[in-house]
């Protein structure tokens, strides 16, 4: 294994990376500067500390019930690997209460006024502002995501997200011209662990303004956000069975996935579970969208805003522990410019803070699962095994417990490594080189997946034309991971099919 | 009458501008409503599905990367050249032959004009919370297998084919079994209009043969069918999950309803929506 730690890069000339062993000018080390500590900031945990009950049933028909199969499964603190709560989990008895209840709401529902039911929409996204804070620090306990970025970010998207649709909800005959829209009736729903609330609010808002109604399962590892959700609505009084909540593993999202009276799949999560599911539901009449995997590039030329493209890049890969489909995996820099690139990323990262997930000062919080900390070690092995050069440049300290991995890099990557071409939905970043704008966009394309790409330079043609060129579904120029109610999003070939977001999302739930 | 003896023609398949013979040697008799033998066609395989993918591949990235008013124009010109060789498509169809070609040619006409159209209507600006030009474009999503309905035999073809043309995607397209000699009729129409050779392939032969190697096949990205069996059907959304192509089967379908059959709803399934943000401030 190769590797490199700051700040001593040793480069091996063998790696293909040209240059790397030249002598560097001496950089500022910032942990020097420090007095040997990563500019030691105070602790500054977010004190708001929500209640977690006990265990929590499922919600179906507006309210929490006991799980038919009597089976409950713990939901871990990955930065703590403490139990905060015991979940429910749905058998399929109990996917099929919840989906009865939906049926049974849907006439009504789909049958109110639309300015009415978009009014819920507003009721709903008012009282998750004003409970703002208290999911943000659910999510963060949770899922291990950094406070800063729950509470920037997850909750106020979110937020956002009930507010854009409901006003949709009385605007359909607008949305696609010529057509007149009507619900698709009972959406079976499933969603990630990356960003829990979050895709809770891509899937069930839109649903509910264009008037379905919904069974949505979270992931395993992070039901809480979802649970407190369910309670949201309980409260504001939306009718009951309009959404549903069953929480689950696996064979939960199958008996969704199977269940005769659901009308459409929504499905986020792997490119190898969105398959499975596009089988399973190929002999019936059930619709279906994919948000799926990627191994999106980022591409930054010779004449890009060096300092600027390094914000993206960092942000690009590194934001929410790299626990994020569209995230810029893959780095294609132009050989001019890979040693000062390679020496500033470095730099940037070497003061990424690593550790407790609630500290406000936190860039990078807990890996969401130990089992995802295992899929992310493996593929670290592998970048070693197959010959890149890893650079460990993060040196932030670890806490004791929990699920941890500092952010890393390497360069010297083949097209041909695995860190290449599979995603590895961890702060791994792959760095590799180009010469000319044809050789990115043909590597950039060189993937099954095409969900997001990234391009820098401050050539506005150049820019476009690249943007043109590259098979993603969102292409951010000059920028990386931004994300809007208004902007739909979603993937070409194999990282799925359908928008979520914007006037697009609205397709997937009408008919 | 003379006495004189017809001569029957073969009719080829389409591939990448080309009329070849299917490379597996076989060919079928067609017969009219009267069992009188009118011509006869290639039965196609799978190696030909594969080379017309080929071809189709070839011709994408051009036709893609037209302009939407040129794709328009050579629309418009295929209708011209449908409506010269009315009488030829009329006389394949057979009976009501003279209808469907004056509903097929509106139809080629009603998609040539969505060509320059369906970007402003379906894309648009995003208005973000931020200091970001964000904006949303059709492009094509590459390489369609389309499989026709028996009948009508060449207005579900053109149905078919036409919303998925005009986004600059390309086809691989499996004519009419029962009938397929009106699509390739039109398939000589299309090598005489400025269609570009590769973007329109078209295939005659057995579903029961070759849907399965059109489910399959991972060059190519999305599906549109009609008229096939429920077996079929799930057969084309089997295979499909394999590298996630976008599959549209229609139901039931009236293709002289152009209520039903016109609509940028038809295009929406061979776009792919791409989401652009720059930032709009320094």
């Amino acid at each position: 294994m190769r590797t490199v730690t700051h700040p001593e890069h040793e480069h091996d000339a063998t790696t293909g990376d040209k240059g790397m062993n030249k002598a560097r000018p001496a950089r500022l080390d910032l942990r020097a500067a420090s007095g040997g500590g990563l500019f030691d900031y105070a602790p500054a945990p977010e004190s708001v500390r929500p209640d977690i009950a006990d265990r929590y049933g499922l919600f179906i028909d507006g309210s929490f019930v006991e799980p038919g199969s009597g089976n409950w499964f713990p939901s871990i603190n990955p930065a703590t690997e403490g139990t905060m709560s015991m979940i429910a989990e749905a058998s399929t008895a109990d996917v099929d209460r919840a989906v009865k209840a939906a049926r049974e709401a849907l006439p009504a529902w789909s049958g109110l006024p639309a300015k009415e039911r978009g009014k819920y929409l507003y009721r709903i996204a008012r009282r998750m502002q004003e409970r703002a804070r208290e999911l943000a620090v659910l999510e963060t306990l949770d899922g291990g995501k950094p406070i800063k970025e729950s509470r920037d970010v997850d909750v106020p998207l979110a937020c956002a997200h009930f507010f854009y649709h409901a006003g949709w909800a009385d605007k359909l005959k607008f949305a696609l011209p010529g057509r007149d829209p009507k619900p698709v009736g009972v959406c079976g729903q499933i969603i990630p662990w990356n960003f829990p609330l979050l895709m809770l609010a891509w899937k069930i808002a839109p649903a509910l303004a264009c008037g379905n109604t919904v069974v949505l399962k979270p992931a395993e590892t992070t039901s809480l956000t979802a649970l407190r959700f369910a309670e949201i609505c309980a409260e504001i009084g939306l009718p009951k069975g309009v959404v549903n909540i069953v929480t689950g593993a696996g064979e939960t999202g199958r008996a969704i996935v199977e269940h005769d009276g659901i009308d459409k799949i929504a499905f986020t999560g792997s490119t190898q579970v969105g398959k499975m599911i596009a089988k399973a539901v190929a002999p019936t009449n059930k619709r279906l969208t994919l948000e799926l995997g990627g191994k999106s590039a980022n591409i930054i030329f010779e004449d890009a805003s060096l300092d600027q493209a390094i914000e993206g890049i960092i942000e690009g890969i590194y934001f929410n522990q790299g626990h994020v489909c569209c995230a810029g995996s893959r780095l294609f820099v132009q050989e001019s410019i890979l040693d000062t690139v390679i020496d500033k990323l470095s730099d940037r990262m070497s003061s990424l803070r690593v550790g407790d997930p609630m500290d406000k000062n936190t860039d990078v919080g807990a890996i969401n699962s130990k089992e995802q900390l295992a899929t992310i070690s493996k593929y670290l092995t592998l970048g070693d095994k197959e010959g890149a050069v890893r650079h460990d440049v993060c040196n932030s300290s670890l806490p004791d417990k929990g699920f941890w991995c500092r952010p890393c890099f390497y360069s010297g990557v083949q097209p041909s490594h695995t860190i290449a071409r599979e995603e590895i939905f961890g702060p791994v970043l792959a760095v590799m080189s180009f010469r000319t704008p044809e050789e990115a966009i043909s590597r950039a394309n060189n993937s099954p997946y095409g969900l997001a790409a990234g391009v820098w330079t401050d050539k506005g043609s150049k820019i476009f034309d690249v943007a043109r060129r590259l098979d993603a579904g969102i292409v951010w120029l000059n920028t990386y991971n931004k994300f809007d109610p208004t902007s739909p999003f979603g993937g070409y070939k194999e990282s799925g099919f359908g928008r979520e977001g914007g006037r697009h999302g609205l397709l997937a739930y009408c008919r | 009458m003379s006495d004189r003896l017809p001569i029957i023609k073969t009719y080829k398949l389409a591939i990448g501008g080309k009329f070849p013979r299917t490379e597996s040697g076989r060919s079928t008799s067609v017969h009219d409503a009267s069992q009188n033998l009118i011509a006869h066609v290639c039965q196609a395989s799978r190696k030909d599905v594969r080379d017309a993918v080929e071809a189709a591949h070839k011709a994408q990235p051009g036709w893609g990367e037209a302009t939407a008013f040129l794709r328009s124009q050579v629309l418009y010109r295929l209708a011209e050249m449908m409506e010269g060789k009315r009488d030829e498509l009329a006389k394949a169809i057979g009976e009501g032959g003279q209808l469907e070609v004056d509903a097929s040619v509106d139809r080629v006409v009603h998609y040539a004009g969505w060509c320059d159209k369906y970007a402003q209507i379906m894309g648009g600006s995003n208005p973000v919370a931020g200091p970001y030009h964000d904006f949303t474009i059709p492009f094509p999503v590459g390489v369609v297998g389309v499989i026709a309905p028996d009948s009508p035999s060449l207005l579900g073809f053109v149905s078919l084919i036409a919303p998925v043309i005009a986004m600059g995607n390309s086809c691989v397209a499996l004519a009419s079994e029962t009938n397929p000699v009106p699509a390739l009729v039109l398939a000589e129409a299309m090598a005489t209009s400025d269609l570009p050779g590769g973007v329109v392939n078209t295939l005659s032969g057995f579903r029961d043969e070759l849907v399965e190697h059109f489910s399959t096949h991972r060059e190519i990205d999305a599906i549109h069918a009609a008229g096939v069996s429920d077996e079929h059907r799930t057969l084309l959304r089997t295979g499909s999950a394999d590298n996630l192509k976008r599959v549209t089967v229609h139901g039931k379908l009236d293709f002289f309803d152009d209520a039903a059959c016109e609509s940028s709803a038809w295009i929406d399934p061979f776009v792919e929506f791409k989401t652009i943000w720059h930032p709009s401030a320094v």
